[in-house]
């Protein structure tokens, strides 16, 4: 890939550089490179023996953009959205003026490693405890945008789901500003690019079918149809079947909901997993209450309410008239 | 700050041009209007030769926009990619026209201390989610373009959602060229959306010569007459000029 605004030479710097900022004079020594995306290159490095992630870029524009996003979620409390910043700086080198930021390393494995290391047991945990995270994210306004098995670290012990490359991050109501096409509801032709809770929630839809099928697939029909099918061909993801299929057609409205369905289903599992083990070709094994179900229960329980308070409104009504009469 | 609209060409080729003027010039007048030209080669197995890469790198340079080469899987991704890099390029010159004027000197936001320069990123932002933009895409239809015409198509329909997701408004226009009797050949006028191009690109056929630089002239052409016709309208229809970006 070439970018002629962009010379990727500029921000590729090798081990054991020193890279000091021009603003607050912080010193950093690179370690090795961690990754590289369209946006810049992330190292490790070392600032007074404090391992940091450094993310370089000749495009200042993303570096500012992605710190705005970082810093945003440093003022939401009680979670970690994101890893969390820890300066901002230049670096002015003969061939040019590098922007870069500083950020907590988090570090250990990608989710899909992960999940081929410790057994498929572990899916269901940690999608809800990404789902957790979108919960805060989407109550601060925000729609992480690209979200992709790439982008998610599991830390631990204990194990713990993190989210990093803040570069997709998007004001709820704009238009998505990056994204992966396996995990993007557009390219599925089921919705609209436009940064809604929903897209996310498609995206751990997508992800959760991506860890049943590690090289993920190519694009046919491209439809609900083709993805429901992939879905049925996995016995591993048939549990999560109505979860995946909501979220798709992005009838979850919040990534709170999509949780708590999850989490309904993970937890019915053991008995429920030897089942369908035993007899892969029956599908109509004990699933958990649909939400369309708990949805008629919940009306029909407030129409009891209603039924109730009525009645107890003219007993009292009665009461007052006959104490009246006497 | 008042917003304009964006203008921009968007070239889509996979080699050289071998007719008419030459295109690196025609995208220098563009950006003399005020209209970026943004180049994607789009390859196949084999690799461009270099100087269909050099006159790609040339015409972007030249118009002010951005350029890449790609693999003709990786096309929609790019489109739309490459078309919000632009946006966001352009509108950091028109922003960096205003700090100068606040500030001074020849003081851009790379300028400002980190933390002020978030602030103006915000606006940067919010710009390139209001701001009207129009899309004039040119399609290289000769012959070795024939078997990725498919994937053309479905890249634009994919730029289309990309950016009416935005709040401002886009409009699309699609030009071929060779044309069947002309070098260029208007497929779509300016729309906003590109549905309607499903049915016309099926019908579409390749060959012959590749005149790219009068492509982008007769292209220059059509963003002018549009223009007089608003101006009847007594619209107001500033548009941004690129400063050095």
């Amino acid at each position: 890939m070439m970018m002629n605004h962009s010379l990727k030479s500029q921000c590729k710097v090798s081990p054991g550089t020193v890279i000091e900022g021009k603003w607050h004079r912080s010193r950093y020594t690179i370690i090795k490179e961690l990754g590289y995306g369209a946006n810049g290159i992330v190292y490790l490095a070392k600032n007074q023996n404090q391992q940091v992630a450094l993310k370089m870029s000749d495009n200042g524009m993303s570096i500012t953009s992605e710190v705005n996003v970082l810093k945003s979620f440093a003022k939401v409390q009680g979670s970690a959205l994101g890893p969390s910043l820890l300066d901002v700086d230049d670096w002015e080198r003969r061939s040019g003026k590098v922007s870069f930021y500083a950020m907590e390393y988090i570090q250990g494995p990608d989710l899909l490693t992960f999940i081929q290391q410790k057994g498929p047991s572990w899916t269901g945990v940690l999608i809800v405890q990404l789902l957790n995270d979108l919960d805060a994210l989407h109550k601060a306004g925000w729609v992480f945008g690209d979200l992709k098995p790439d982008n998610l670290i599991v830390t631990g012990p204990p194990s713990r789901i993190r989210t990093i490359d803040v570069g997709g991050t998007t004001i709820q109501g704009r238009a998505i500003k990056e994204f992966t096409e396996f995990y993007d509801r557009g390219y599925w032709g089921l919705g609209t690019r436009k940064a809604d809770p929903a897209y996310d929630l498609f995206a751990a839809a997508m992800i959760l079918i991506n860890t049943a099928y590690p090289k993920r697939f190519a694009k046919t029909t491209g439809d609900l149809k083709q993805l429901q099918m992939m879905v049925r061909q996995k016995k591993e993801l048939l549990k999560y079947e109505d979860v995946i299929l909501n979220a798709l057609q992005g009838h979850y409205s919040s990534a709170g909901e999509m949780r708590n369905d999850m989490l309904q289903l993970t937890r019915a599992n053991p008995a429920q997993r030897s089942t369908v083990s035993r007899n892969p070709g029956q599908t109509a094994s004990p699933q958990p209450a649909s939400r369309q179900m708990t949805r008629q229960k919940k009306q029909k329980g407030s129409f009891f309410e209603t039924l109730l308070i009525t009645f107890i409104v003219s007993l009292l009504y009665f009461l007052y008239i006959y104490g009246q009469l006497l | 700050m008042k917003t304009g609209t964006l203008k921009q060409i968007l070239l889509i080729t996979d080699g050289c041009s071998n007719q008419g003027e030459d295109p690196i010039a025609m995208a220098a007048l563009a950006k003399e209007q005020g209209i970026t030209v943004n180049v994607i080669g789009v390859m196949e197995q084999d690799v461009i030769d270099e100087q269909g890469m050099n006159e790609i790198e040339g015409i972007a340079m030249s118009g002010g926009g951005v350029s890449q080469v790609v693999y003709s899987q990786q096309l929609s991704q790019t489109v739309q990619m490459v078309t919000r890099k632009a946006m966001t390029q352009t509108l950091q010159g028109v922003v960096n026209k205003e700090l100068q004027q606040i500030l001074g000197g020849s003081k851009t936001m790379e300028d400002l201390p980190p933390d002020q320069r978030g602030e103006v990123m915000e606006v940067v932002d919010e710009l390139g989610e209001t701001v009207e933009l129009e899309v004039l895409v040119l399609v290289d239809t000769s012959a070795s373009m024939k078997h990725k015409l498919p994937t053309v198509k479905e890249a634009l329909l994919d730029l289309s959602l990309s950016l009416n997701a935005r709040s401002g408004d886009n409009r699309f226009s699609v030009f071929v060229f060779p044309g069947k009797k002309k070098d260029v050949e208007k497929l779509l006028d300016w729309t906003p959306n590109l549905e309607s191009l499903t049915s016309i690109f099926s019908k579409l056929t390749t060959g012959g010569i590749t005149p790219t630089g009068p492509a982008i002239h007769e292209a220059l052409n059509h963003f002018k007459k549009k223009r007089s016709l608003r101006s009847l309208l007594s619209r107001d229809d500033e548009s941004f000029f690129e400063e050095s970006v």
